[in-house]
C-alpha cells in the first residue's frame, strides 16, 4: 500500500535532518566554528553538537606535499659500520684476532678466525649482536636480524637478514618522523601533517606553504654532527673527507669521535662579535662537555674537524682548552644556513638520508580559483538538472529535485562527520553525482509510467514501480560502487578524494532516491488524490 | 503544462539491426586504437612518466611565452613543453625526467624558481621521481584490470553467465575506445585519467545492467520469444530511462567542462565522451552480442529459469 506511517515519516525526516546538520560546521570558517562552540550553553553535552568539518585538500587550500623515502642503502651503510665497530670491540674484549682484519661484504662483515678454541669464545658474544625481530607480544612472526655463518676453515660472516633490513627500515621511518616533526616545529610552521606511507616512506604535508625550498633544505640533510680531530701525518685510522668551500679537496680526519650531535643540549644561530659572520652557538651536555674538555686540553694547537654529514664544515685550531661546555661553529655561512644548521642540531640526526621522491605544491591563488570554479560548476550543474527534471516529470520532477538537494547535503554531512578530505577531483565527483543521482528516480518514474500504461491504477502502478525498479537500482549502484572502491584503494591524494565522494554518493542515493522519494510521493498522493499520472 | 519527452512511448525500434554497422565499426575503431596506441602512444603526464610540471602566472597578466620557452630551453634540462592557457597570462611548463635518480629532479624546480619568480607567480609545482611514477603506472594498471575482474564476478553472481560475458565485452569496448580518445586528442594521461576510466567502467556497466535486468525479466515472462525480438523489446522499454540519465549526466559534465576550471576540464571532457560511448555500447554492442553468445544459454540454465519463474 502507498502509505507511510507517522513513526516512519518522523524517522526518515529525523535521519535526514541529522545528516544535514552534520554538514553545518563545514559551512563555517574556523573562527566561526570556535565561536559557535563557545556559544553553546555548557549543559548541552558536547557530543550532540556537530563540530567536525570537511578538510580541504592541499590542491584546494594551497600548500606543499613532499614524499620522502628512507635511503635504504645509506641506512645499511651506517648499520654495517656500526656492526663493524661492534665486532671490533668484541674481538678486542675476547682477545681474538682476525687474520685479515674485518672485511665488509654484502649487508655485513667477514672475519677469519682459524683457531677453533678462539671461535668457541667468540661466537656466543657475536650471537648477542643479533636481536630477535618482530613483536612477540602481538605474536608476529620474527626471526633474527643478523645471520651468522661459519665455514670449517674459520671464516665467520655476519650479515643482516631480509627481516633484519626491513626491521631497520621500519624503525628508521619511525625515527625520521620524530626528527622531521621536531625540525618542522622549530621553524614555527603550523599544522604540518607527517605520516608514514608504505614500508619506507614519509609523507609531509604543509598547508599554506608556498615555496618548499626551506623545508626541503631542512629535510635533505641527515644532520649528523661529529667533533673529530684532523689527522696528523702518518696516522693510520683516518677517513678522507671533503672539506667545505675547498673545491672538492679532501682532508684526513681521525676516525675517533670526540663528541657528537647527540651530546648537544642547545644550538642557536648568532653573529660572531668580531667578524660579524653568522655562526651557531652550542652547549654540550655533561658527558659531551667532559669529553670535549679533555680532548681540547690534550690536543692544544691541533686542528679540530667539525664534520656534518661526512663533510668537514669547519676546522678551527684549538687555541685553549674548552672546558665550559659551550662553543661555536663558524664557517662561510649565510644567515639562512646557520638558521637551518641550528635547527638540525637541536632536533637531532636522521637515522638515514631521506630522498624526495615526489613533490607537489599548489599556490593559494590556484586553490582559491579551483574552489570558485568548483562552486560555479556545482551550481550550474544543479540548475541544469533541476530544470530538466522538472520539465520532464512535473511534480514528480520537483520531488526528485528535493531528493537531489538532500542527497548533496547528505554527502557533505557524511564527509564532515568522517572529517574526509575534499579535493578538486572530489568536487568533480560531487558535480558528476548530481547527474547520476537522479538515475534512481528516473528508473522508478519510468517504471511507474510503464505500469500505469499497462493498465494499473495510479496507486498500484506507483507501488509496482518502486518494487520492480529496486532490484535494478541495487544492481546498477553496486557495479558503480565496485569501481569506486577499487579506485579508493589504489588512488592516492586527490583521486582518493574523488572515490570517497563517489562511494558516499552511492550510499546516500539509496536513502534519498528510494526512501525519501517514496515518502514524498505517498504524502503527495494522500493530499492530491490524482486520477491520472502527472507525467 | 506540456512536459518534455525525449523518447516516444511504446517505441518498436529495431535496434538489433544496427549490429550490421556497429560491430564492424567498433571492431575497426578498436583495432585502429590498438595500432595507434602501439605506434603513437599515449601522452603520459608526469604522474606516469616522471618529470616536473609547473604552472606559472604573469604578475602583469601578460605572459611572454616565446621568452619563457627560450629561457627554459637554455637551462639544459631537455625538451621543455611550454603552453599558454586561460586568459590571465597562465603558462604551463613541463620538463622531462632528469637522469640521475630521485634527487636530480629538485634542480629543475630550483632553477626555474630562481629565474622566473620575479615576474611570475608559481601556482603549481609538481615533481614526480622515477620510482613513484613507476609505481603509479603499476597501480593504475592493476586498478583497471582488478575492476574488470571484480565486476565480472559480481555480474556472474547476479546474472547468467551469458549476460555477464556480454556486459564485460561492452565494458572492454568502452575502455578501449576511451583510450583511443586519449591517443587521438593527445589529452594528458595521468592519475585523474585512471579515475575517469574507472568511472566510465562503472557507468558502462550501469547502462548494460539496466537493460539486462529488463532482458532477464522479459526472458521469464516470454519464454518462447526469439532472442532478437526479446532484446529489442528490452532496449525499447528502457530507452526512455537511458536517454534521461545520459542527458542529466551529460548536463552536469557540461557544467564541469564550461566552469570547472582548467584542472578538471580534461576529466570532464573524457567523461562526457564516455557517457556517449557507454550508451552506444550498451545498445549496439552488449545487447546484440547476446544473439551470438546465445541468450538462453545451456539447458541447465533454462531449467532453473523455469523453476524460478514457476516459484514466482
Amino acid at each position: 500500500m502507498l502509505r507511510f506511517s507517522r513513526p516512519k515519516i518522523i524517522a526518515t525526516v529525523g535521519i535526514i535532518l541529522i545528516g544535514l546538520l552534520l554538514a553545518v560546521p563545514s559551512t563555517m570558517t574556523r573562527e566561526q566554528r570556535q565561536a559557535f562552540r563557545n556559544a553553546i550553553p555548557s549543559w548541552v553535552p558536547s557530543w550532540i553538537v556537530p563540530s567536525r568539518a570537511i578538510v580541504l585538500g592541499l590542491d584546494l587550500q594551497g600548500g606543499s606535499h613532499v614524499l620522502l623515502e628512507v635511503d635504504a642503502q645509506d641506512l645499511m651503510r651506517t648499520q654495517v659500520t656500526t656492526l663493524r665497530d661492534d665486532v671490533r670491540r668484541i674481538l678486542r674484549d675476547t682477545r681474538v684476532s682476525s687474520q685479515n682484519g674485518i672485511q665488509t661484504v654484502q649487508r655485513g662483515v667477514q672475519i677469519r678466525v682459524p683457531d677453533a678454541a678462539d671461535r668457541e669464545r667468540l661466537l656466543p658474544r657475536l650471537r648477542e649482536l643479533s636481536q630477535p625481530t618482530g613483536n612477540a607480544v602481538l605474536g608476529q612472526a620474527g626471526g633474527n636480524s643478523i645471520e651468522i655463518n661459519t665455514t670449517p676453515d674459520g671464516v665467520i660472516t655476519l650479515a643482516y637478514t631480509e627481516i633484519g633490513v626491513n626491521e631497520r627500515v621500519r624503525r628508521a621511518v619511525d625515527q625520521s618522523i620524530e626528527v622531521i616533526r621536531r625540525r618542522i616545529d622549530s621553524t614555527g610552521t603550523t599544522e604540518p601533517s607527517i605520516q608514514r606511507q608504505g614500508a619506507d616512506r614519509v609523507l609531509v604535508q604543509v598547508p599554506g606553504l608556498q615555496d618548499p625550498q626551506q623545508l626541503k633544505a631542512l629535510l635533505g640533510e641527515t644532520g649528523n654532527l661529529e667533533f673529530r680531530l684532523l689527522a696528523q701525518q702518518g696516522a693510520t685510522d683516518v677517513d678522507m673527507l671533503p672539506m667545505q668551500d675547498a673545491g672538492g679537496q679532501r682532508v684526513p680526519v681521525e676516525r675517533r669521535i670526540i663528541a657528537e650531535g647527540g651530546d648537544l643540549t642547545d644550538a642557536q644561530p648568532a653573529f660572531d662579535s668580531q667578524t660579524r659572520q653568522p655562526i651557531v652557538n652550542f652547549r654540550f651536555n655533561i658527558r659531551g662537555a667532559q669529553r670535549f674538555g679533555q680532548a681540547t686540553t690534550e690536543n692544544l694547537g691541533r686542528q679540530l674537524a667539525i664534520v656534518l654529514d661526512n663533510q668537514v664544515i669547519s676546522a678551527p685550531t684549538i687555541q685553549s682548552p674548552i672546558t665550559g661546555g659551550s662553543g661555536q661553529i663558524s664557517g662561510n655561512f649565510t644567515v639562512e644556513q646557520v638558521n637551518n644548521l641550528a635547527v638540525l642540531l637541536r632536533s637531532g640526526a636522521l637515522p638515514a638520508k631521506l630522498t624526495i621522491v615526489e613533490e607537489r605544491t599548489v599556490g593559494p591563488g590556484l586553490g582559491r580559483d579551483s574552489i570558485e570554479a568548483g562552486k560555479m560548476a556545482t551550481y550550474v550543474a544543479a540548475i541544469f538538472v533541476v530544470i530538466f527534471m522538472f520539465a520532464t516529470y512535473g511534480v514528480f520532477g520537483l520531488i526528485a529535485n528535493i531528493a537531489l538537494l538532500v542527497h548533496v547535503g547528505l554527502i557533505f554531512g557524511l564527509m564532515s562527520a568522517l572529517e574526509a578530505t575534499l579535493t578538486l577531483p572530489g568536487i568533480a565527483g560531487i558535480v558528476l553525482t548530481i547527474g547520476t543521482a537522479v538515475d534512481s528516480n528516473v528508473l522508478i518514474y519510468e517504471r511507474i509510467r510503464e505500469e500505469v500504461h499497462a493498465g494499473r491504477s495510479i496507486v498500484s502502478g506507483i507501488q509496482a514501480g518502486f518494487d520492480r525498479a529496486f532490484a535494478t537500482i541495487v544492481d546498477s549502484n553496486s557495479t558503480m560502487a565496485i569501481a569506486a572502491v577499487i579506485l579508493f584503494f589504489l588512488g592516492s591524494g586527490p583521486v582518493r578524494g574523488f572515490a570517497v565522494v563517489f562511494i558516499l554518493g552511492i550510499l546516500t542515493t539509496v536513502i534519498t532516491a528510494v526512501t525519501l522519494t517514496r515518502m514524498m510521493i505517498a504524502l503527495w498522493y494522500q493530499w492530491m488524490r490524482p486520477k491520472v499520472l502527472p507525467f | 503544462m506540456r512536459l518534455v519527452r525525449l523518447w516516444p512511448e511504446n517505441s518498436h525500434f529495431d535496434f538489433m539491426r544496427f549490429r550490421r554497422f556497429s560491430f564492424p565499426l567498433s571492431a575497426l575503431v578498436s583495432v585502429a586504437t590498438a595500432i595507434m596506441l602501439l605506434t603513437i602512444g599515449l601522452n603520459f603526464g608526469i604522474d606516469f612518466k616522471g618529470g616536473t610540471l609547473m604552472e606559472i602566472q604573469a604578475k602583469s597578466g601578460q605572459a611572454n611565452v616565446a621568452q619563457i620557452r627560450q629561457t627554459a630551453e637554455s637551462f639544459g634540462f631537455g625538451d621543455v613543453e611550454v603552453q599558454e592557457f586561460g586568459t590571465a597570462g597562465e603558462v604551463s611548463l613541463r620538463f622531462p625526467i632528469q637522469a640521475g635518480g630521485e634527487s636530480a629532479q629538485t634542480a629543475v624546480v630550483q632553477k626555474a624558481r630562481d629565474t622566473f619568480s620575479n615576474e611570475y607567480d608559481f601556482r603549481r609545482v609538481e615533481t614526480v621521481g622515477p620510482r613513484v611514477s613507476g609505481e603509479l603506472v603499476q597501480s593504475g594498471t592493476i586498478g583497471i584490470v582488478l575492476s574488470v575482474i571484480a565486476v565480472l564476478f559480481y555480474l556472474w553472481f547476479r546474472f547468467e553467465r551469458e549476460l555477464a560475458v556480454a556486459s564485460i565485452i561492452g565494458t572492454l569496448h568502452d575502455i578501449v575506445l576511451t583510450i583511443g580518445f586519449f591517443v587521438i586528442t593527445r589529452h594528458e594521461f595521468n592519475m585523474t585519467s585512471i579515475a575517469a576510466i574507472l568511472t566510465i567502467v562503472g557507468y558502462s556497466l550501469n547502462e548494460t545492467v539496466v537493460v539486462f535486468d529488463r532482458t532477464r525479466e522479459l526472458m521469464r515472462r516470454y519464454k518462447t520469444m526469439p532472442a532478437e525480438e526479446l532484446l529489442n523489446l528490452s532496449i525499447n522499454t528502457t530507452m526512455s530511462r537511458t536517454i534521461m540519465t545520459a542527458t542529466t549526466t551529460a548536463l552536469s559534465l557540461l557544467a564541469l567542462v564550461l566552469f570547472g576550471g582548467q584542472a578538471i576540464q580534461g576529466f570532464a571532457q573524457v567523461m562526457l565522451y564516455g557517457v556517449v560511448i557507454c550508451t552506444y555500447s550498451a545498445i549496439c554492442i552488449s545487447s546484440p552480442m547476446l544473439i551470438y553468445i546465445g541468450l538462453r544459454g545451456s539447458e541447465s540454465v533454462k531449467v532453473s529459469e523455469g523453476r524460478a519463474a514457476a516459484a514466482e
